[in-house]
């Protein structure tokens, strides 16, 4: 193979990784930082791709549909923030785990109630619908690489809120020692409430910025979830940063891995997060202990 | 979940039958004919297992609506006596399928056993099935073993064995002039058994397979696989993706610019029901299949009309799949005037049946395994219509099966 296709697989394995942060991006924020285990973060997911699915439908426009859909989520966000994981904190994991599974099961069933079981797809909006010539016979579509430059935007933002403003100092308080954070007169409650309706909005936000270059069926949020989990385990939890390298790492491994190896390949993301489990258990950009 | 509902239903009917059972043991044992000792209006059960949720659920819906449809055709009479059905979701988990199908089966006892989609459901259900348990209809897993080493009298397949869905494939590729073809498919049972069908036929008519690429079952990130079917430059490719995965995998394959250069072939799940979802990316691909929408033959129209009017939605190959497993189950009771007890007569009934199916004409191989017509058909506007038969009567060798 000539320098060319292995030029084209790095910009896959790019793109690759950029689209696996954006769609851990949620997760990142309630499981990174929040450190609330969401099984969940796959049907919030799919409740973007749903959204932007039936709202593009009605509006005829993917950023209309986005423009609606961000607030919906965020509202759905709340609700389960308020009504289920907010009696959790006190309490062990465990019952994190058990809810946020339930949760899968009513996102699920609520799907089917409301959109059935059809597969359907999202078009790319027409402005971004053409593609750039690669290789004498493979061309790339433009939204690709809009969708890098979202994921950008978005790494970023999130990186600035949590690390560098007032409001990420609060969080990042809160999620160590909310009892001090508390006694120190800020609503940790209201200030959960709405970070975790953020997370939401932020994994359906995922969800509606990758339909059109993917499908929308039902189920579609238990592939993401797994692969999401991975991104934030290798990256260390509490590190946006790590969480943006994790996804990197993975699209490269991923991308590489099928063409080099190609037997392996259903499994080198996973030897992947092995090997980097035993050298730092903390992940890359995880603190110790 | 529909499971928990279930029981609470299920468990009354439970005692009632086994009273009504245990009637009937009673009366037996003084040598009066069963059918006679239940009475010929006591209920046939049958035990519905598919998948209504997960990235099966269209597939079970419709295997289910068309078969509902058509026992209401019949009136809702198996050889004289009303159905009651008892219906779990399967949810395609292999690992409650030995379970689910116990309970059908011993719980319930049922008289017929109808299920599943997903293949590895399908052995755990058929080894538990197999001999004395319920006669089985198969409306959609292709396991080659279903109908080969685990074939029985009571089994019964009214879709498609893998092999049967990938070997037509061969020559209906060389026959469009394609030499040259790389072979790309989800690496897991099914479409191993796919893949190794078409590539028997393909190697077998003089042509070359450049590169076998396997890609991980079910993931759906397909770029990298499509930047070396670009350098490969082959004539075709020849592929087997389902559902969600075929919907991206189509639309990929045209965002790559590949559809003019490289021609795109593949099982029929590739482009079936899924023309909403595809939109112009499917527009030329062609596919291999034992049925589709455009056929021409009366029970088509007709079944297609029916199926739209009774469910809201347009037919599909599961749909037929379905309908045909009702069928069968008709003929065997109507044989039999409603004598479950009667199992070797309505067997004989059943795989003998000569059905004018939507699909055409279908019988039964020795395995139980359908005989049919497959097509080539191209997606032209959204619908996927007949080329020109691929292969007439298309058996399956039935490996391993001694009946």
């Amino acid at each position: 193979m000539e320098l060319s296709f292995y030029l084209v697989q790095l910009l896959n394995a790019v793109q690759y990784g950029f689209l696996l942060f954006l769609v851990a991006s949620g997760l990142t924020l309630l499981f990174g930082i929040m450190g609330i285990i969401n099984l969940a973060h796959g049907s919030f997911y799919m409740l973007g791709s749903y959204l932007a699915y039936w709202l593009t439908g009605v509006t005829g426009n993917l950023w209309l549909g986005i423009l609606l859909g961000l607030p919906i989520a965020m509202l759905v966000g709340y609700l389960v923030e308020r009504l289920a994981i907010s009696s959790l904190y006190k309490r062990d994991h465990l019952y994190q785990v058990l809810l946020t599974f339930a949760l899968i099961l009513i996102f699920n069933e609520l799907q089917q109630i409301l959109w059935g079981t059809d597969v359907h797809s999202v078009p790319i909006p027409e402005f971004l619908a053409g593609s750039i010539q690669l290789t004498e016979n493979q061309v790339y579509p433009v939204y690709r690489l809009f969708i890098s430059a979202a994921c950008i935007v978005v790494a970023a933002g999130m990186y600035w809120v949590i690390q560098k403003t007032r409001l990420g100092m609060m969080v990042r308080a809160g999620a160590t020692n909310r009892e001090m954070v508390q006694s120190l007169g800020i609503n940790v409650n209201r200030l959960f409430a709405l970070v975790f309706s953020f997370g939401v909005a932020l994994a359906a936000f995922a969800g509606m910025l990758a339909s059109p270059v993917d499908s929308v069926y039902p189920g579609m949020g238990e592939n993401v979830l797994i692969i999401s989990f991975v991104v934030v385990v290798i990256g260390g939890t509490g590190s946006i940063k790590g969480a943006f390298v994790g996804a990197m790492l993975i699209g490269l491994v991923s991308t590489f891995g099928k063409v080099l190896l190609p037997e392996m390949a259903s499994i080198m993301v996973y030897a992947l997060m092995a090997v980097i489990l035993l050298w730092r258990p903390q992940g890359l950009f995880g603190r110790a202990g | 979940m529909s499971d928990e509902k279930m029981t609470g239903i299920t468990r009354r009917d439970f005692i009632i039958k086994g009273a009504v059972a245990t009637a009937g043991l009673a009366t037996a044992s003084i040598l009066v004919p069963q059918s006679f000792a239940i009475g010929a209006q006591a209920k046939v059960k049958v035990g519905i297992l598919l998948p209504y949720t997960g990235t099966y659920a269209k597939l079970g819906t419709n295997i289910r609506d068309a078969m509902l449809m058509r026992f209401a055709e019949a009136g809702n009479m198996l050889g004289g006596r009303p159905i009651e059905f008892v219906d779990i979701d399967s949810e395609a988990k292999p690992a409650m399928a030995q379970q689910l199908t116990d309970k059908l089966i011993k719980k319930e006892n049922v008289d017929f056993l109808v299920g599943p989609v997903h293949s590895v459901v399908g052995m755990a259900m058929v080894k538990t099935a197999r001999g004395d348990g319920p006669i089985t209809v198969i409306p959609n897993a292709g396991a080659n073993m279903l109908t080969g080493s685990l074939c029985a009298p009571n089994i019964f397949r009214t879709s498609f064995s893998s092999y049967q869905m990938g070997y037509p494939g061969g020559p209906a590729m060389l026959e469009d002039g394609h030499k040259r073809v790389v072979l790309m498919y989800w690496n897991y049972g099914f479409g191993k058994e796919v893949a190794a069908g078409f590539k028997e036929s393909f190697e077998a008519g003089g042509g070359t397979i450049v590169k076998e690429i396997a890609t991980p079952f079910p993931e759906v990130d397909f770029q990298a696989y499509l930047t070396e079917l670009a350098a490969l430059k082959p004539d075709a490719v020849y592929t087997f993706y389902a559902g969600g995965g075929a919907v991206k995998y189509v639309k990929d394959y045209a965002a790559a610019g590949l559809k003019d250069s490289i021609k795109l072939y593949g099982a029929g799940f590739l482009t079936e029901g899924l023309g909403a979802a595809q939109g112009d990316a499917a527009e030329g691909v062609r596919t291999i299949l034992h049925y589709a929408d455009t056929l021409d033959n009366p029970e088509n129209h007709l079944f297609r009309a029916a199926f739209k009017k009774s469910t809201g939605n347009d037919a599909d190959v599961y749909a037929v799949q379905g309908y045909d497993a009702g069928e069968l189950i008709l003929r065997g009771m109507n044989a039999v005037k409603g004598d479950v007890g009667a199992r070797a007569e309505m067997i004989r009934a059943m795989e003998t049946a000569e059905i004018a199916s939507p699909r055409g004409k279908l019988r039964f191989s020795k395995s139980h395994n359908p005989i049919h017509d497959v097509y080539l058909r191209e997606v032209i506007k959204g619908e996927n219509r007949v080329v020109r038969v691929a292969a007439r009567d298309q058996d399956d060798p039935a490996e391993g099966c001694s009946m």
